[in-house]
């Protein structure tokens, strides 16, 4: 085993004891606490993999808005937010099935897949340019079409933000 | 490769070639060797922190008439260590209902986030701890790193005077993100790469040459995002309970400041690195080590101005804080960012770089005086007063007609 496998088994383990407690935690701000972790252990993985764009935006993107975003709204709507009661109800049993049928069935088929039992291929050395990602961005071939959607997305949500939280003149709150 | 050249290379290839010799797998080797790297970095970022203190302290003092620290060692030097043994005999307190672990973590994020910039920063040709690819966007990931931490502290101390101080924090150093990466998109435009030592290598000419608003703005909200003076009303303790530390007590207490003094630093370090050329300088390529001295003469330059900064300007209330980032400064930089990629597009054809320079001189100068225009043109419009005074008739007395000479 070499050290980047160990590394990421770990790195592996810790991401998925994070999101199982992101749903089984009470406090729903541990909940969110356990999720910036979680996140942390994709960007982690990400950075195994070798594509640093992804494991850096992972972190600027998720734990630096999204996350802190979360723990604001947590934190402003009521004090402690303790859950109550049991977290199963009685058909906890039958997701439980499927996901593990889910699973052994996707294993099953990766480990039909030639390249299943290979090391992974290091890098070409380009592939840390992100210009060729850069331009892909702007080629009307590409994804331009994709990045403006979603830059019209995200003006909806801004005016969406700018309508729910101006003072509109003349109408009483 | 001389031991005086380059020495940080050449112990590491001797302790790669002792490590190796010893029988250790080559690629272990090199794992061992990176760890202790980061952690030889991060000690001295540390220990750096102690000299910074009493240099702030001193310069501060100086600006207030004092003296400053002159009692122990010379010059006071040895102040910051009796400060160090006297924080690390305090006892810690956990407060009731602590909520132990992002209490705990808070103190260390709030340094890892500063400490992480270290990283990646070149601090001369050959000296670096990673030449990421991605370097600006890791800069930003690690300060969303340090707001994690103020978050932490102020959820975990169960104190709502600590929650409302992080709160302020975060809503602050959020707010001036946005402009710190607008202007930072103007250096990567310039040299066409996100990675930190291609940007130094790419600085012929220092870009707050090509680009002096961008610059400012950059520094400004350096300053905002360490949280100091004139931007330190996050935890003004003249006026309101501290801020999200209130609750921490001994070494953890001071994290916090040491966070604080680093950060301070690292902004120094960044702008150096972003518009000053970062290590670069006469023979700096041949002899690494001379790049570090540059680096630091410049670092040191940025400092004592934002110590000065720190030592005049009177604090901003919230209001004026809000709007100095909403209404001018992210204004400001997207439009300069739009008029610097035009004009670099227009004049990179001609492809000499005196031309570049005056056309991005005069087209900064253009945008300083628009921006200043509509400054005043604001302020102007504040001062009007909402009701024109009316007339009043006031009983004025006549005027005397003079006396003729006494008889």
């Amino acid at each position: 085993m070499t050290i980047q496998q160990v590394f990421f088994l770990a790195v592996a383990a810790i991401t998925l004891f994070a999101a199982v407690m992101v749903v089984s935690t009470r406090r729903i701000m541990h909940a969110a606490l356990w999720l910036i972790l979680a996140l942390f252990g994709v960007a982690v993985s990400f950075a195994l993999l070798e594509t640093g764009f992804f494991a850096v935006v992972q972190v600027v993107v998720y734990i630096g808005a999204i996350a802190i975003l979360i723990i604001f709204a947590v934190m402003l709507t009521r004090q402690v937010f303790l859950d109550v009661g049991p977290q199963l109800n009685r058909g906890w049993w039958i997701p439980a099935v499927l996901v593990a049928g889910l699973y052994a069935a996707l294993v099953g088929v990766l480990s039909t897949w030639s390249g299943f039992q290979t090391q992974a291929a290091a890098l070409p050395e380009a592939a840390s340019d992100l210009s060729q990602f850069g331009l892909a961005l702007v080629d009307v071939n590409a994804y331009a079409v994709p990045f403006e959607v979603a830059s019209v997305l995200l003006l909806g949500a801004l005016v969406g933000a700018i309508f729910v939280a101006s003072d509109r003149k003349g109408v009483e709150r | 490769m001389t031991f005086w050249n380059d020495p940080v290379n050449f112990i590491g290839q001797w302790l790669q070639s002792v490590l190796v010799s010893w029988g250790v797998a080559p690629d272990v080797a090199q794992i061992i060797l990176l760890v202790l790297g980061a952690g030889i970095l991060g000690v001295l970022g540390l220990v750096w922190v102690i000299f910074l203190i009493w240099y702030e302290r001193k310069i501060i003092g100086r600006m207030q008439d004092r003296l400053g620290p002159n009692r122990v060692g010379p010059w006071g030097l040895f102040q910051p260590f009796a400060d160090m043994f006297k924080i690390f005999t305090k006892e810690y307190i956990t407060p009731d209902g602590a909520d132990v672990v992002p209490y705990n973590l808070a103190p260390v994020l709030a340094v890892a986030g500063t400490l992480m910039i270290w990283g990646v920063i070149p601090f001369a040709s050959t000296i670096f701890g990673a030449d990421i690819s991605v370097g600006v966007l890791f800069i930003i990931a690690a300060g969303a790193i340090g707001e994690l931490g103020i978050l932490f502290a102020g959820w975990g101390s169960n104190n709502k005077y600590a929650l409302l101080g992080a709160f302020r924090s975060v809503a602050q150093l959020i707010s001036y993100e946005i402009p710190m990466v607008i202007t930072l998109l103007i250096p990567v435009m310039f040299s066409g790469s996100l990675s930190l030592q291609t940007i130094v290598q790419s600085q012929s000419l220092w870009y707050v040459l090509l680009a002096p608003v961008p610059a400012l703005i950059f520094l400004i909200t350096q300053i905002a995002e360490v949280g100091r003076a004139p931007f330190d009303l996050i935890e003004a303790e003249s006026e309101i309970v501290a801020g999200f530390n209130i609750e921490y007590s001994g070494l953890k207490f001071g994290m916090f400041f040491v966070a604080e003094f680093l950060h301070a630093f690292t902004a120094a370090l960044l702008f150096a690195v972003f518009f000053l050329g970062g290590w670069r300088g006469p023979f700096a390529e041949q002899f690494p080590l001379l790049g570090f001295v540059y680096l630091w003469i410049k670092t040191f330059a940025v400092y004592w101005f934002t110590v000065m900064i720190r030592g005049t300007v009177p604090r901003f209330r919230i209001d004026q804080m809000m709007d100095i980032n909403w209404k001018m400064l992210t204004p400001l930089a997207l439009v300069m960012v739009l008029v610097t990629a035009v004009v670099h597009a227009l004049v990179r054809p001609i492809g000499s770089p005196v031309v570049s320079l005056v056309a991005l001189l005069v087209a900064n100068l253009v945008m300083l005086v628009i921006t200043l225009q509509f400054i005043r043109n604001s302020a102007r419009a504040r001062r009007r007063p909402m009701v024109a005074p009316s007339t009043v008739v006031v009983a004025r007395p006549e005027p005397q007609p003079t006396q003729s000479n006494p008889e």
